[in-house]
Formats: structure tokens, C-alpha cells, sequence
């Protein structure tokens, strides 16, 4: 008899087949992190029912690898078991997908055999679908029914985990429906798998499904077979395949009882990087508490308080705090709960309850803050909505009037801000990566079984804290997983934990160089801070002891109470208790169709006739106003695009509109146009683009903008006019004379060998991508008319020169209009007192799929819109402390520099994830801009689409000037 | 004690004096030619010290004092510094660090500023840094690459590059544990006394070394084992570096196999012939053309005494640079030239070719060029070569060593295979 066990990031599975290989026992449990002890059962179980029998015994799956080894065992990697058994069982199968707790797998069978598995940033499929089950406040085995139920589908980021989760959030908190949520979460898991996985080879032929989420959600199964266009089979014994294939595997004959005893004796070898415990002793902690302990605000009693009373909201990510305060701020009331994943219905218990607690409650003024801002200020007619900075700093000042330091830790985001004369200076918020840092804590506790403060409570004293570094949260599961398999207790991976989100918050999101960076008065406030543990390990890290009010998770409500009473309201317009009771809210999701975003909307209504709209990213659907674009540098940067159309004479000759291709498009466009082509540019990429291309993308992790180019070649190759693709391959870049030297970025530069590698292009279509150089003029007509020549026949070298002469002329033409546009819009902006934001990037961050309509939010916002191009031109060349040397990044370095002296001149940087260049840039520009006194803003883009944090840190910037600028006009 | 002089831009330059009385720390990537170029340095009046200190402690100090989103070599160079000079074990006032400056189109040009930054940040900011480049990107009186030094290097480089293919190809058969390091060690005290000696570094005497290195190597004696030959490539740094890739080549003999690194002589080849390619693809000055091409010429020289010198044993070995650019016709240009370039498929095809079609590609995670030039090819390569078996495998601070490996597993089942077909 041949034994397989399957011992996965959560479960073990087990098999034992005859000498016929037919399966006599199997069995499915989850571990729980006791890996070995599991495994002993399990054989134990075995060997009691196959009394007297030989066995051959194989483990497989990651979890058992280092103690199959050390114990004798024989040990079959994973993927390759499941390709074994798929063999034998399916023999017509031609393509294999499976998703596991940690890794999802694609495995094509047949001539030449791959298999390929997610790298380490999109980890974690079948923990996401459990992450994202507890963010909806729902079982995992609901999922399944609910999203059966779905009427429309959201995009949601597909890169990993933590990024679907920060579109997901704000989904619930615009009121989205549940199952609309989770179909949407199955295709996030779909495309996360084809588009990393694929990898240019077509998923096509008998599709077999295997895996935990792929047997149990037969609607995930539909999603991928919708997507891929086929009917796949989910075999019976799917859960088992990897099992089986060890037990196929499975040579070594073993007395089974040695083994068991070899397990038995088994303590895993591995060691895990530690930390200092946080306490050494409960006299430390102790006293510790005692400090804390102090900051505390004044209270009342709520059914004694007369006068007029203020209402303060915070709806966050994942808790909802409310707050009463009487007059003298003193607090009469207060709630700390879970948004279950909608805030409306929680809010409006709130609100009930308090009528009851108090009927006779004079509500003088109302404000909320938080992701559910807009959603409860119409669902409730709160009286104003405040920023979430604006209501932490607000807070922390009443506590602390000179306050220098604020560290906000919620359940999603990441908020600090320093504080100079009493206004904010500067503003650090967390982006994507490290977002989801305290709600992460939370689910972690709750998958075993804890609640947070208990979890938290066993890392105090903890001797061994796991050191989990600073990555996002997906990094830190695996890691976790690595160190339960490495033998940490639960005590320790809290600690870890703990220290891990402080980590990530000093280093990732405020990075200073040294304490006194941070002045001497610092808050924290948050949710998240609530955690001794996490206080102590910040306290530790940053060696300084800091203040926590007592009221740490309510300061978002509270300083929204505060605000309130600065209103100068006579009457709150917040719904009665007669009205509560009529309250209803219905949802209806339709798409907006008022211009090429077309966002998928979210419409609320509610009882009374009011209506709140979410998903737009400008307020057109709102306002119905019409009049954009005009203070907007991306609208004239797209429609100049758009304004190089098919001539419909000559050859055509198809350009993707991608990468460099935004600014480099209008070159070749004159190039091919003079030397009698047609070109055909393919349009600005939108969501159908993009899936267009995913499953021929090679390496997950490269940017989104270029991700976005396999789209556009699709695109291309779909038109049969096209029989030529152009789109050469440029180590350098124009000599702008700014830098050190004028190249391109790696993925700039080479993006076409990518295209050429990993995409079928047609039969009868030719890619052209040899390697050009704009940067030798000189040279440029001779090179390109050898090249030409190897594709058509009677180029001549004249008219290469004259179409050279009048391609360049065309760039600078370009260059030009960008400038006096630029100027233009800096002019109007003057006129109307408007601020003007340098929205900073490079050309392809002017598409609307990849800058995700951040400009037209930022005109709504009543600023006007330019970009580092239109200020460069003006800037001589200057020294700056890095290596100087690509093109687009010295404009960024130039335009910084530009608007160090110009008061009404702001820099918002955009900067996309995958970006290595960028962690060079943002570090050089934010000095520039800091040293200019201002405030430097980075907006971090991929393929999330919801701009919920985007408002948050533009409107933070907003308001933190507004006020500088009150308090300089006295 | 030397002066600190500073040029305008607040570069802190190293001066002669500083020669005298500093040492300069130059973290270790290649075990085997490092030691030697050591050694070629202390001759010249440097005190070097290669660092080797490695774990979780220097990867966290990377972490805290440079972006998160930098490159991982960046990242572990940094941290072996910083733990370094934060050892107590330097004077921190008589102490420089050497770093690699590229000089090309990938982020590695800007380490040695981020470095900077990075000292300022933890205090160090009186510390120099030099700059070894060969493309004068940063001048520093105290540090002259002299010709002598350089002759020295290069040859310093084929000797490492021969003593690293033939112990690879002995150790894992060894009858007598270790007898391979064993010659490794005595081969880099002997090179070194020669050049001390002004001796080794000529055609005729690198010829004649080669030939003796050659013979003592195939006197280990050897047990008859099939072992499943892997081949490993990748960004540079990663790629050779175990503090990098967690002991790679260590879990790869683990594995019962036989592991082929391609040499350092190839890739510097290929740095010098960007030059040339440059000039020939977009047109550039003639000067520095022949230049590089006059320079190319001599490496190709060594490399041809070292190639002609295993012809006659029984080693393998791969391709001349100059044979491996037809392998890479149809799959990438050779204008790609960021990184490495063009070069990395034409290593991994040429692997394939002589019998290690098992590949780890090693990438640091977000690595810009070889998400073009390594992962990006992969499918290309196997579309031509169906029994190429390539892994790419991604290093960085939160990637965890079960999951690496566990990829690098499934590959070698696939060889093992293979093996039994």
C-alpha cells in the first residue's frame, strides 16, 4: 500500500491507494500550525485500520518539505505530484489550474510540459478569499451562494491581495452590494491567476480545476471558465490530487511505525530571525500603563447634560466610532463596533439608540469623517464632513495644543503628520503596500480563534518575537506560515506582528532619519494603537516614549465633534428619531456613461428623496456639470493624441499607444505619414484593453503601464488593415540637457523585446522593433532608412531625411504646445485664484486608465492641472543628488525645482507600482520640495481604480495649506 | 590623520593620504575572484577587507536605511556596510567603502548615491566612498586604477572564472571530501605570491597557470555519479552572492546536483561590447569606439588562452563570448544592454546547449531589466528549446527560502525526470 500526504499552508490531506492503485482511504483536516502532531495522527489513524500492511509513504506540499527530509520520508514537490496524478486520471487534460491557501498553479500538460506558480507578491489566493469573506463579515462557505446572486460585476485590482483590498473597501463603504462585491472578488482571483500565470501560453483545451477554493465555489469555477472560453472539469477527488500523486510517487518501503516514531521525535531545526521581547516583566508593563494612562479627557453623564451636545463620526475601514461631547468637549457618549462591512445600518442604530438613551438631546452640530464619509453624511443629513487629517489633527491639538508628531494607525491606512507653528507641515500617508496593516492584526486573531486584544495580549512578554520586517501584508502571512512551520508559538508571531505594522509605518510610510525628526510632543491615536503591544513595540523602535490618549481609537470622532462645535450652527440638520424610523436605503449600481472613464456607479437612495452617488471619480455624475478640461493639461495632452488620425492612404502602419509611445507616438506619426504610410494609433487604454493582453504578460510584477501595452498590441493585431506594428526599441531618450545622460528606463527602453517574445502576432502582421536612437539626430535617417529597408522595398534615404527633419520638428512642436499650454492654464489659474497642482509623472501617466482620472478629481477639487513637461523647458540644468541620468525623471527633478519659489504652485507626484526608478526619483523630488517649504505629495498608482485614499491624501493637502495659509493671513 | 576634503557637490573625495591610513571595505560577491583581487590591491598599498557578514540583522539595517522599493542587491550591499561600520570592528574615522558603479540605463549607476544618502541618514556621512568604475564616473585621487592593476585584475578575473568551472565540476564527485576547496585555496595564495612577484599576468605565463590549475583539478579524484546538472544565471549580483540567494548553490549540491555559474569574463565582455553596439546601432563617436573595441579584443585574447587550455582536458565548458550572440538572434536585440542585457538568454541558451538545460534564473524582486531580459525570455527560450527546464526564482527581503525552494524543486523534478527518460 502506498500512503500520499498533501501537507499545505492549512491543511493536510491524505491518501492510501492499493497495489491497484485504487483509493482506499482519504482524509481532509485542517492543521492549525500543528504540522507534525497532525501528521502523526494522521498515520496513526492509518496504521490502525491497514493493520499488518507495508507501506510506502511520500509527503508533498510546501509545509512538509524540511521534515519529510529530516525524517526519512520520501518527499514529492507539489505541483509536480498533481501532475502525476492528473496523468493517470485525466490523460486527455491539457491545462491544470489549482489554488491552494498560499499558491495558486497553472499547469500545462501535454508536448512540453510547464508548470508555473504565483511569485511571492501575489501569494495567498485561498487566504484572500478568507480575508476578504471576514471583510464582508461573512463565513468563506457563503461566498459562493452569494455571489451567484450578483447583478453587476466591479473592477477590482487583480495584483495581489492587498491591492484588491483597497478597491474592495471602498466598494462597501459606497454601499456596493454584497454578492456584487464577491463575484467581483472572484474575478480578481481569476485575472490575478491568468494574467500572472499565463505567461503567453494560451490556457486552452480540457481545463481540469483542483483545489480547495476551485472545488468547493463552483462559481469561481465559472468565472474562470467565462474568462477563458471553455468548460472546465473539477474531477471527482479534487481536493486529493496532490495526495495522490506523492502516493503515486511513493517508493521507499517503510515500517510505518518508524516512521511515525522518526515523526514523532521531529522538532523543526529551522530558526527564525527574533526580536527582544517587548516586556520583560509585568513590573515594566506595569508601569508603563500607569504612564499611559494619564492622557485622558474629561466625561459627563449624557442623561444629565442639558446643554447643547455635538456629534462626532468616523467611519473607517473596518470600525465605525461615534462620539457626544457636551460643550466643553467633555465626552457623554461614545461607540467603538464593526462596520460589517456596510456602515449605513450601523449608524443608524447608532443614531436610534441615542434618541433612546436621551430623548430630549439638543444636537447643535454634526460631522463625519472616514472612508463612509459621503455615504452617512446624506444617508443622515449630517451637518459637514471633515478630512480624515483635518479630524486627527484637530483632536490630537485639543490634547496636546503643541503637539509636533501625529501617528494615526487605523484598520486600513496609515496617517502622520507633522505639525510646525500649530498648522500641519507635512503629511505621510501609507500607500497601497502598506495598507491593511491594523484590519490584517484583526483577521490574523480571528483565523485562530482569538479576538485582537487577546492576541495582542499574548505577544507582551513574548520571548522569542518573530522578526517579520516591513513588507506588506501578503509577505507577512507567508512569513507567519514559515515561522508556525519553524515551530513560533502564538505569543511570538503576535509580537512579531505587532512590531512588524509599527515597522511599516516608521519605515515605509514616515522614514525619518533620526527621532528628533519627529519633535518631542508626538500622539498616537488610532485603532490600531489601542494594542499595548503595538505602542510599546513603536515606543521600543523608535526608542522615545510618546503619548496615547486613553480615547486613542475614537480621535477621529472626537476631533469631528470638536469641528462641529466651530460650525456656528443653530440647529443640527441630523435626522430625527420620526424620521429614523422611516429610513430606508436601496442600491442600484449603473454605469456612468459621461465620458470615456465610464465608471461603474453606485447609486444610493434612501427614504426621504436623497440620493448619494459613489464610484465617480469627478463630480460629473453629480453636478451634470460639463465644463472640464479647460484647466487641465492631461485633457489637451489626450486629445492631441486623438487628433493623430488615420489618413486612410498608403500602407498602414499600426503604434501602440503605450509607454513612451505617449509622447513618442506624435514623432512617428509625422515620420510615417510624410514618408507616405498610414498610421493607426491605437486608442487610450481603458479596463477591455487591459484584459485584452493580461494572459501574455511574463512578469507579474513589472508596472502597470507596461502591462497595459499587451492591450494595445491585441488591439492592434485585431485590426486586419494592419499589416505592420511599429514600436522600436530605445536605450536613449531626446537630450533635453538636464541630466547626466538621456536614457530611457529598462522597461521603457526594451518593452518591445517583451511583445516580440511573448506575443503570437498574426500571420501576415510584421513587428518591427529594431533599436533606434532619437538622441543622435545625425545619425538618425541613415540607421532608420537601413532599417525600413529590411521590411519595404524603394525606401529611398531622401525622403527618410526628409521625414526625419520633419518627425523631430514635429516633437518640438509638441514640446512647445505642451509649454505655452501649460503657461495658458497657469495664467487662467492666476485669474480665478485657483491653486495650480503639477500632477507629476511621466507621458503615459496623461492615460486615463493608468492616472485612473486623478486629474479631473483634481479639478473638481477647484485647482487647475499641469504636468512636469509644460515646466522643464524652463528650468536650466542644476545639481541634484543622485545620478541624473534618464530623460523623463530629469523633467520631474526640473519641475520640482520650478515651483520652489511659486506660492501658488503645488507638486503631486504620481508614481507607478513596480517602479524602480522611482524609488530613486521620489526621495530627489520630495528634498526638492521640502527644502522648498511645501508640502510634498506621492500618489502611488496601479491598477486599483478607486480613488478613495487619492481623496483623502489630495484633500489632506488641501486643507493643511488652506490652513497655513489662514494662519499667515493672521 | 587625513583631511577630509569634499568636492562642490559635498562628495567626500578619496585622497592619498587616506590611501595610507584607511581600509576600505568591499563587500564579497564572488568568494574565489574576490580574494584574489585582494590581494592585487594590497600589493598596490590598499587595505581591503571583504565583508562577508550576512542574516537577518544586516538585511533589516538595509531595510531601515534605504527606500523599500530599491533594489535588493542595493539593499543587502547597504546593510553589510552599515552593520559593518556599526560593528565597532573599524575605526570609523580610517574607514571607506568600494562600491561597483555600472554606469548604464539600470538603477545600479545611482547605488552609490542612495549609499550616501543612506550614511548621511545613519551618521557616516564624513565615510568616502569610492566609486570603481572603469567609465570615469567619479574621480578619487587616492584610488587610481592603474594599468598594472588593471592587467592584474583581468587576469585575476580568468583565473577566478577557471578555478570556479572546474571546482564546480569537481566538488559535487569528490572520493575526498573537500579536496576541491582545498585547491581553491592554494590556487589563490600561489596567483597572488606570482602577482606580488609582477609575475601571471602575461599571455605566456596565464597560458602556462592555466594549464597547471587545469592538471591539478583533474587530479581529484572522482566518483562516477549521474547528478542532474543545473545551470544558474541571473542578475549579477543575486546570481553569484549567497548572502543574495540564500546559499543557492549550497541547496543545489544538497539536491544531488551539479551546478554550472558562468564566469565574470563573459559579463565584463559584454559590458565593453555595449559600447561597441551603441556605436554600430545608433552611430557615437569613433574615438571611443575604437577604444572599446581595441580593449575588447584583449579580453577576447585571454578568454581564447583560457578557452584553448580546458579544450584539452576533459572539462566542460561553454561558449566564447563571440559564439554566443547567434544563439540570441530572433530573441532579443543586441542593443538591449541595460543590466544584463542580451547576454542573460544568450547564457541561459548556451547552458542549454551543453547539457544544463535545468536553469534557475535569479532575479531580484522588481529587477527592471531582467523582468525584460530574464523572466521575459523564458518563454521565448522554451519555445525554441522544448526540453529547456527554467526556473525564475525572485530574491528580496520578504520572500520566504520554503517558497524559493520549493520552486526550485519542482524544476528538478522535472530534470529528475528527464533524467530517467
Amino acid at each position: 500500500m502506498k500512503i500520499g500526504l498533501d501537507i499545505g499552508s492549512t491543511t493536510i490531506k491524505s491518501i492510501v491507494i492499493d497495489k491497484a492503485n485504487k483509493i482506499i482511504y482519504s482524509s481532509y483536516e485542517r492543521h492549525f500550525s500543528q504540522i507534525t502532531a497532525k501528521t502523526v495522527e494522521i498515520l496513526n489513524t492509518i496504521k490502525n485500520k491497514f493493520k499488518n500492511q507495508k507501506f510506502s509513504i511520500a509527503i508533498s506540499g510546501s509545509a512538509g518539505m524540511g521534515m519529510a527530509e529530516s525524517c526519512d520520508i520520501d518527499f514529492v514537490q507539489e505541483v509536480y505530484a498533481e501532475k502525476v496524478a492528473a496523468e493517470k486520471n485525466i490523460p486527455n487534460s491539457d491545462v491544470i489550474i489549482e489554488l491552494g491557501g498560499e499558491d495558486a498553479k497553472i499547469i500545462f500538460l501535454g508536448q512540453t510540459m510547464e508548470a508555473r506558480m504565483n511569485g511571492t507578491c501575489a501569494g495567498g489566493t485561498g487566504a484572500f478569499i478568507d480575508q476578504m469573506a471576514t471583510l464582508l463579515d461573512i463565513k468563506t462557505e457563503q461566498m459562493n451562494d452569494l455571489a451567484a446572486q450578483h447583478d453587476k460585476i466591479y473592477t477590482i485590482a487583480s495584483r495581489c491581495g492587498v491591492f484588491a483590498k483597497s478597491d474592495i473597501q471602498p466598494l462597501l463603504n459606497q454601499g456596493a452590494k454584497k454578492s456584487d462585491i464577491a463575484i467581483s472578488i472572484f474575478y480578481a482571483v481569476v485575472n490575478q491567476t491568468i494574467g500572472g500565470l499565463a505567461q503567453g501560453r494560451p490556457v486552452e483545451g480540457n481545463v481540469v480545476y483542483l483545489g480547495g477554493p476551485l472545488t468547493f465555489m463552483p462559481v469561481l469555477r465559472e468565472c474562470f471558465d467565462k474568462t477563458i472560453g471553455t468548460k472546465g472539469v473539477c474531477p471527482e477527488n479534487s481536493l486529493y490530487y496532490v495526495a495522490l500523486g506523492a502516493a503515486y510517487c511513493a517508493k521507499k518501503e517503510t515500517v510505518i511505525e518508524e516512521a511515525i516514531d522518526r515523526l514523532s521525535k521531529y522538532i523543526s531545526i529551522s530558526e527564525w530571525a527574533k526580536l527582544p521581547p517587548l516586556f520583560e516583566n509585568e513590573y515594566e508593563y506595569n508601569k508603563f500603563k500607569t504612564r499611559h494612562s494619564k492622557a485622558d479627557v474629561k466625561y459627563a453623564s449624557l442623561s444629565d447634560y442639558n446643554k447643547n451636545t455635538f456629534i462626532g463620526i468616523d467611519a473607517g475601514s473596518t470600525t465605525i466610532k461615534a462620539v457626544v461631547t457636551g460643550e466643553n468637549g467633555e465626552i457623554l457618549h461614545s461607540v467603538y463596533m464593526s462596520n460589517s462591512g456596510n456602515p449605513v445600518p450601523v449608524i443608524h442604530n447608532f443614531i436610534t439608540e441615542l434618541y433612546k438613551l436621551k430623548p430630549d438631546i439638543k444636537i447643535k452640530a454634526s460631522c463625519v469623517t472616514g472612508y463612509g464619509e459621503d455615504i452617512i453624511k446624506n444617508a443622515f443629513h449630517i451637518d459637514s464632513g471633515l478630512v480624515e487629517t483635518a479630524a486627527h489633527f484637530t483632536a490630537a491639538k485639543y490634547f496636546m495644543p503643541d503637539v509636533e508628531f501625529i501617528i494615526d494607525i487605523g484598520g486600513q491606512d496609515m496617517k502622520c503628520f507633522k505639525i510646525k507653528n500649530g498648522v500641519i507641515d507635512n503629511i505621510y500617508l501609507n500607500e497601497a503596500c502598506s495598507s491593511g496593516c491594523g484590519s490584517f492584526l484583526q483577521t490574523f486573531a480571528n483565523t485562530l480563534g482569538y479576538d485582537v486584544e487577546e492576541f495582542s495580549k499574548m505577544g507582551l512578554y513574548a520571548k522569542n518575537a518573530v522578526d517579520l520586517g516591513s513588507r506588506c501584508t501578503v509577505f507577512m502571512n507567508s512569513s507567519v506560515k514559515q515561522a508556525q512551520k519553524d515551530g513560533a508559538s502564538t505569543g511570538d508571531i503576535s509580537a512579531g506582528l505587532s512590531t512588524s505594522i509599527v515597522k511599516n509605518a516608521i519605515y515605509k510610510v514616515i522614514r525619518p532619519s533620526s527621532v528628533d525628526e519627529l519633535g518631542k510632543n508626538i500622539v498616537v491615536q488610532g485603532g490600531t494603537f489601542i494594542n499595548d503591544a503595538v505602542l510599546r513595540a513603536f515606543e521600543k523602535e523608535m526608542g522615545v516614549n510618546v503619548i496615547r490618549p486613553v480615547i486613542a481609537g475614537l480621535m477621529g470622532a472626537y476631533g469631528c465633534a470638536l469641528y462641529a462645535k466651530t460650525l456656528n450652527i443653530e440647529k443640527s440638520s441630523i435626522l430625527n428619531a420620526y424620521e429614523l424610523k422611516n429610513f430606508s436605503h436601496s442600491v442600484k449600481s449603473v454605469n456612468c456613461g459621461l465620458c470615456s472613464n465610464n465608471c461603474r456607479l453606485t447609486v444610493n437612495s434612501f427614504g426621504d428623496g436623497s440620493k448619494y452617488i459613489g464610484g465617480n471619480r469627478c463630480e460629473r455624475p453629480v453636478t451634470k456639470n460639463t465644463s472640464v478640461g479647460e484647466l487641465n493639461i492631461y485633457k489637451f495632452k489626450q486629445d492631441y493624441i486623438k487628433s493623430l488620425t488615420p489618413t486612410n492612404k498608403g500602407i498602414k502602419i499600426g503604434i501602440p499607444l503605450g509607454l513612451n509611445m505617449y509622447e513618442m507616438a506624435i514623432f512617428w506619426y509625422r515620420f510615417f505619414i510624410e514618408l507616405g504610410f498610414d498610421v493607426v494609433i491605437s486608442p487610450l487604454s481603458d479596463r477591455d484593453i487591459f484584459l485584452k493582453g493580461q494572459a501574455t504578460i511574463p512578469s507579474d510584477t513589472v508596472c502597470f503601464p507596461a502591462k497595459l501595452v499587451h492591450g494595445h498590441i491585441k488591439y492592434l493585431i485585431e485590426n486586419d488593415d494592419i499589416k505592420y506594428i511599429f514600436y522600436p526599441c530605445m536605450s536613449f531618450n531626446f537630450d533635453e540637457h538636464l541630466g547626466d545622460n538621456n536614457y530611457n528606463c529598462p522597461v521603457v527602453a526594451y518593452y518591445p523585446e517583451i511583445i516580440a517574445a511573448n506575443m503570437k502576432i498574426k500571420e501576415g502582421v510584421t513587428l518591427i522593433n529594431d533599436y533606434v536612437g532619437v538622441h543622435r539626430k545625425k545619425d538618425f535617417s541613415k540607421k532608420l532608412h537601413t532599417i525600413l529597408s529590411k521590411y519595404f522595398n524603394n525606401i529611398k534615404l531622401g525622403a527618410v531625411k526628409t521625414a526625419s527633419e520633419k518627425a523631430f520638428e514635429a516633437h518640438d512642436e509638441y514640446m512647445k504646445a505642451i509649454r505655452e499650454k501649460g503657461i495658458d492654464i497657469v495664467k487662467k489659474a492666476e485669474k480665478l485664484d485657483k491653486k495650480i497642482i503639477v500632477l507629476a509623472g511621466r507621458p503615459y501617466h496623461a492615460d486615463p486608465e493608468i492616472n485612473h482620472g486623478i486629474d479631473t478629481l483634481l479639478e473638481s477639487m477647484d485647482t487647475a492641472v499641469i504636468s512636469e513637461d509644460a515646466l522643464s523647458g524652463f528650468v536650466e540644468k542644476f545639481r541634484v543628488n543622485v545620478l541624473n541620468q534618464w530623460t523623463y525623471h530629469a523633467r520631474l527633478y526640473a519641475a520640482a525645482k520650478y515651483i520652489s519659489d511659486k506660492s501658488n504652485m503645488e507638486l503631486v507626484q504620481l508614481v507607478s507600482f513596480g517602479c524602480g526608478l522611482d524609488a530613486i526619483t521620489t526621495d530627489e523630488v520630495r528634498s526638492i520640495i521640502e527644502k522648498a517649504g511645501k508640502i510634498y505629495t506621492q500618489i502611488k498608482i496601479d491598477e486599483i481604480t478607486n480613488l478613495g485614499t487619492v481623496k483623502v491624501r489630495l484633500r489632506s493637502l488641501l486643507t493643511a495649506l488652506k490652513q497655513q495659509e489662514e494662519k499667515l493671513n493672521g | 590623520m587625513a583631511d577630509l576634503k569634499r568636492e562642490k557637490s559635498g562628495r567626500i573625495v578619496f585622497t592619498k593620504e587616506m590611501k595610507k591610513e584607511y581600509t576600505i571595505l568591499v563587500p564579497d560577491m564572488l568568494p574565489i575572484h574576490f580574494n584574489i583581487m585582494k590581494n592585487i590591491f594590497t600589493n598596490a598599498g590598499y587595505k581591503i577587507e571583504l565583508l562577508d557578514n550576512s542574516g537577518e540583522s544586516v538585511k533589516q539595517l538595509g531595510l531601515k536605511y534605504m527606500h523599500n522599493d530599491i533594489c535588493y542587491p542595493a539593499l543587502l550591499v547597504a546593510g553589510q556596510f552599515l552593520d559593518a561600520l556599526k560593528s565597532g570592528k573599524y575605526d570609523v574615522n580610517k574607514t571607506a567603502l568600494m562600491i561597483m558603479q555600472t554606469g548604464g540605463g539600470c538603477r545600479a549607476s545611482n547605488y552609490i548615491h542612495l549609499l550616501r544618502k543612506a550614511l548621511l541618514k545613519a551618521g557616516y556621512e564624513n565615510v568616502p566612498i569610492i566609486s570603481f568604475n572603469l567609465s570615469g564616473l567619479e574621480r578619487n585621487s587616492g584610488f587610481k586604477l592603474t594599468l598594472p592593476i588593471i592587467r592584474r585584475m583581468l587576469a585575476g578575473v580568468i583565473y577566478g572564472d577557471l578555478i570556479m568551472l572546474l571546482s564546480n565540476q569537481t566538488r559535487p564527485y569528490e572520493v575526498k571530501k573537500g579536496d576541491s576547496d582545498r585547491l581553491i585555496k592554494k590556487w589563490i595564495a600561489e596567483l597572488s605570491k606570482q602577482f606580488t612577484a609582477s609575475k601571471g599576468y602575461s599571455f605566456s605565463q596565464m597560458k602556462e597557470n592555466f594549464e597547471k590549475v587545469i592538471k591539478s583539478f583533474s587530479e581529484i579524484k572522482l566518483k562516477k555519479e549521474i547528478k542532474t546538472k543545473v545551470g544558474v544565471v541571473g542578475e549579477i549580483y543575486v546570481k553569484y552572492a549567497k548572502f543574495a540567494n540564500n546559499s543557492l548553490e549550497k541547496f543545489l549540491a544538497d539536491e544531488n546536483c551539479e551546478v554550472m555559474v558562468p564566469g565574470l569574463m563573459g559579463f565584463l565582455m559584454f559590458k565593453v561590447d555595449a559600447r561597441v553596439q551603441d556605436f554600430l546601432i545608433y552611430g557615437g563617436s569613433k574615438i571611443k569606439f575604437t577604444l572599446a573595441k581595441a580593449l575588447l579584443r584583449y579580453l577576447e585574447k585571454i578568454e581564447k588562452a583560457f578557452m584553448e587550455a580546458i579544450d584539452k582536458s576533459r572539462f566542460t565548458q561553454l561558449s566564447s563570448y563571440n559564439d554566443t550572440k547567434p544563439l540570441v538572434d530572433n530573441i532579443i536585440g543586441l542593443g538591449n544592454r541595460m543590466g544584463e542585457g542580451w547576454f542573460l538568454p544568450a547564457e541561459m541558451i548556451e547552458l542549454v546547449k551543453h547539457g544544463y538545460d535545468n536553469i534557475v534564473c535569479t532575479q531580484p524582486f522588481g529587477c527592471l531589466p531582467t523582468h525584460i531580459c530574464g523572466k521575459g525570455m523564458v518563454h521565448k527560450i522554451k519555445s525554441m528549446y522544448p526540453h529547456a527546464n527554467i526556473v525564475p526564482v525572485d530574491y528580496d527581503t520578504g520572500a520566504t527560502r520554503v517558497n524559493q525552494e520549493n520552486r526550485i524543486k519542482l524544476m528538478l523534478s522535472v530534470a529528475k525526470e528527464k533524467l530517467l527518460v
